[in-house]
């Protein structure tokens, strides 16, 4: 039902989604005084790292860590450069650092932390005769121009095989960049590996004691401070283009929006589809073919209380690493990452009032969208309990004898289905399409993307995003 | 409007906009990007905030005029001076 306060509305710019990119373009552009409207078609900010409620508890749709950490007063980083462009002091965000993580894979594990000579040191103890390839890789991913919008994608795995020449180790940084992600099986863009390797480990990870709705209210607080609109359950239905301009949004309620410009974070065949001159199978070769479940444990005691110190491991149990889309199963419980969000240093008196377990693994999305819901929840169960049980195995047994089945108060998990259903994605892709647009162009010259497609990653690359392209597309050369 | 003025509208507008920047001691001859962690997207912020608070334009094409100080007060004087 058109309603009468957006219908024939005009606005200088419409951003499609209320995620970190969304949210970042909208304080951009309102900061430029320009008249900009959001529009989410769920009742909640946030999109693939949004956050809920449940019984009275908070959780993170998706936060594990905030990559790019670096502490306050560092310059010319990433996440510095996105506050100073957000206008937004650093304490605001209440980054609490991660207490140190691993990667485990079968007789071989490798710490890191925010201090990137602690990994330096583990790879030259546990791989002598690679350290100072290693060293020679850590200096061209350090130097590369990876943020070049206009660069030609390459191999990674061609260029870290100039330097280092032991397939596990290899694997074994490929997996946390991999996980925390890619879009792309097997292999990725190197341009794309340098921007995660940096983000992971010359920066770091991060967490407010709150969660993800802290860095979600905050922006939307900015937002709505600089007069930017926001409408929520307010799903886009096509975009209509005129030659090669877009000239209006529908809404699914039929109300027209008309506008001068759009971004949009819905994703790059997602966008495709909605527009009026496209066919519904647009782009059908660039979705997203990986995704992920995700189990949530909540516990009555913190997880130092059963000897589990690490934030995060990322593992694999397998001979030889394998990231790519679960073909015959439902989920592929033989890499992933486990997670626990107690694990930062929240400072004296500051922690979570419980503990809390998250396991990610990939699943197939087209098995888990056919099933019906009975089997929708028996799946859900089953696999819930062997991720659990990966877990256990990869993890030192408690000496007190506390167990998880004991201890555990609550569960909730969410599968690829949940991903599609929240945010839209096809394919429930958290990463994603394959080959990312760089430059943010459509085939309409007055539509942009912005967001997980225009190809930087997690909550710093998204919110860069919607900066680097709010600024690229509207505001230069204004 | 002097163009000592103008500088330090400049100044200012840095101040607002890379509050973590040391702007006490800037050389004006010398280029901003090699005395402060200012890129790109800092400069246009520069442009954005001489629009909000003075009404002044700079085309794309003339974000290199404003690369030092001086520089700032060759081509802002005038602009501030014809308003």
């Amino acid at each position: 039902m058109p309603t009468p306060d957006l219908n024939g509305q005009h606005y200088e710019v419409v951003i499609i989604g209320a995620g970190m990119a969304g949210l970042a373009a909208g304080i951009r552009l309102a900061l430029a005084d320009k008249q900009v409207i959001i529009l989410e078609r769920h009742n909640a900010s946030g999109g693939l790292n949004s956050f809920y409620s449940q019984a009275g508890r908070k959780f993170d749709v998706g936060l594990h860590a905030m990559t790019n950490y670096v502490p306050k007063g560092t310059k010319g980083t990433p996440l510095i450069k996105l506050l100073r462009q957000l206008r937004i002091p650093y304490d605001a965000l209440d980054l609490c650092p991660q207490n140190g993580s691993r990667v485990v894979f079968p007789d071989c594990q490798l710490g890191f932390n925010n201090d990137f000579a602690y990994l330096e040191s583990e790879v030259a103890r546990a791989f002598p005769k690679q350290i100072d390839g290693f060293r020679a890789l850590v200096e061209e991913v350090r130097t590369l121009d990876a943020f070049n919008l206009g660069a030609i994608p390459t191999s990674a795995r061609q260029a870290v095989q100039r330097h280092i020449n032991d397939p596990l180790l290899e694997d074994m940084l490929f997996c946390p960049v991999m996980y925390y992600g890619s879009a792309q099986e097997h292999d990725m863009d190197y341009g794309q590996f340098a921007i995660m390797f940096r983000s992971l480990f010359f920066e770091g990870f991060a967490r407010p004691l709150e969660g993800v709705r802290v860095i979600i209210k905050l922006l939307q607080d900015k937002y709505r401070s600089l007069g930017g609109v926001r409408k929520m359950k307010c799903g886009i239905r096509q975009i209509h283009a005129v030659g090669d301009l877009a000239s209006a949004v529908e809404l699914e309620s039929g109300d027209i929006i008309t506008a001068d410009q759009i971004i949009s974070t819905a994703g790059a065949v997602e966008t495709a589809r909605l527009c009026d001159d496209q066919p519904t199978n647009a782009a059908n070769d660039n979705i997203g073919q990986l995704s992920f479940t995700e189990t949530i444990t909540v516990l009555d005691k913190q997880p130092a209380d059963f000897g589990w110190n690490d934030t995060i491991i990322f593992f694999n149990t397998r001979d030889r690493f394998r990231y790519a889309r679960v073909e015959n199963d439902m989920v592929d419980p033989t890499s992933g990452v486990i997670c626990f969000p107690n694990n930062y240093q929240y400072g004296e008196g500051r922690q979570l009032e419980e503990g809390f377990l998250r396991v990610t693994a990939m699943a197939n999305h087209d098995k888990w969208c056919a099933l019906d819901e009975e089997a929708y929840l028996a799946q859900k169960a089953f696999w819930y309990e062997e991720l659990q049980k990966v877990t256990l195995s990869l993890l030192p047994t408690p000496a007190n004898g506390l167990t998880l089945d004991a201890q555990r108060l609550a569960s909730d998990m969410f599968t690829p289905r949940t991903v599609r259903k929240y945010t839209g994605h096809l394919n429930g892709a958290i990463y994603g399409a394959p080959n990312k647009i760089k430059d943010g162009r459509t085939h309409l010259k007055n539509l942009y993307l912005a967001g997980t497609d225009q190809g930087f990653l997690g909550i710093v690359g998204a919110m860069l995003s919607g900066i680097s392209m709010a600024n690229f597309h509207v505001l230069q050369g204004d | 409007m002097t163009e000592d003025q103008v500088k330090q509208i400049v100044i200012d507008i840095i101040t607002e906009i890379a509050p973590d920047e040391d702007t006490s001691d800037l050389k004006p001859e010398v280029n901003l990007r090699e005395q402060m962690d200012l890129d790109s997207m800092d400069f246009l912020d520069i442009v954005m905030e001489l629009r909000k608070q003075h009404n002044i334009e700079v085309p794309e094409e003339d974000y290199p005029k404003l690369a030092s100080l001086d520089s700032c007060a060759d081509y802002l004087t005038p602009k501030f001076n014809a308003k």
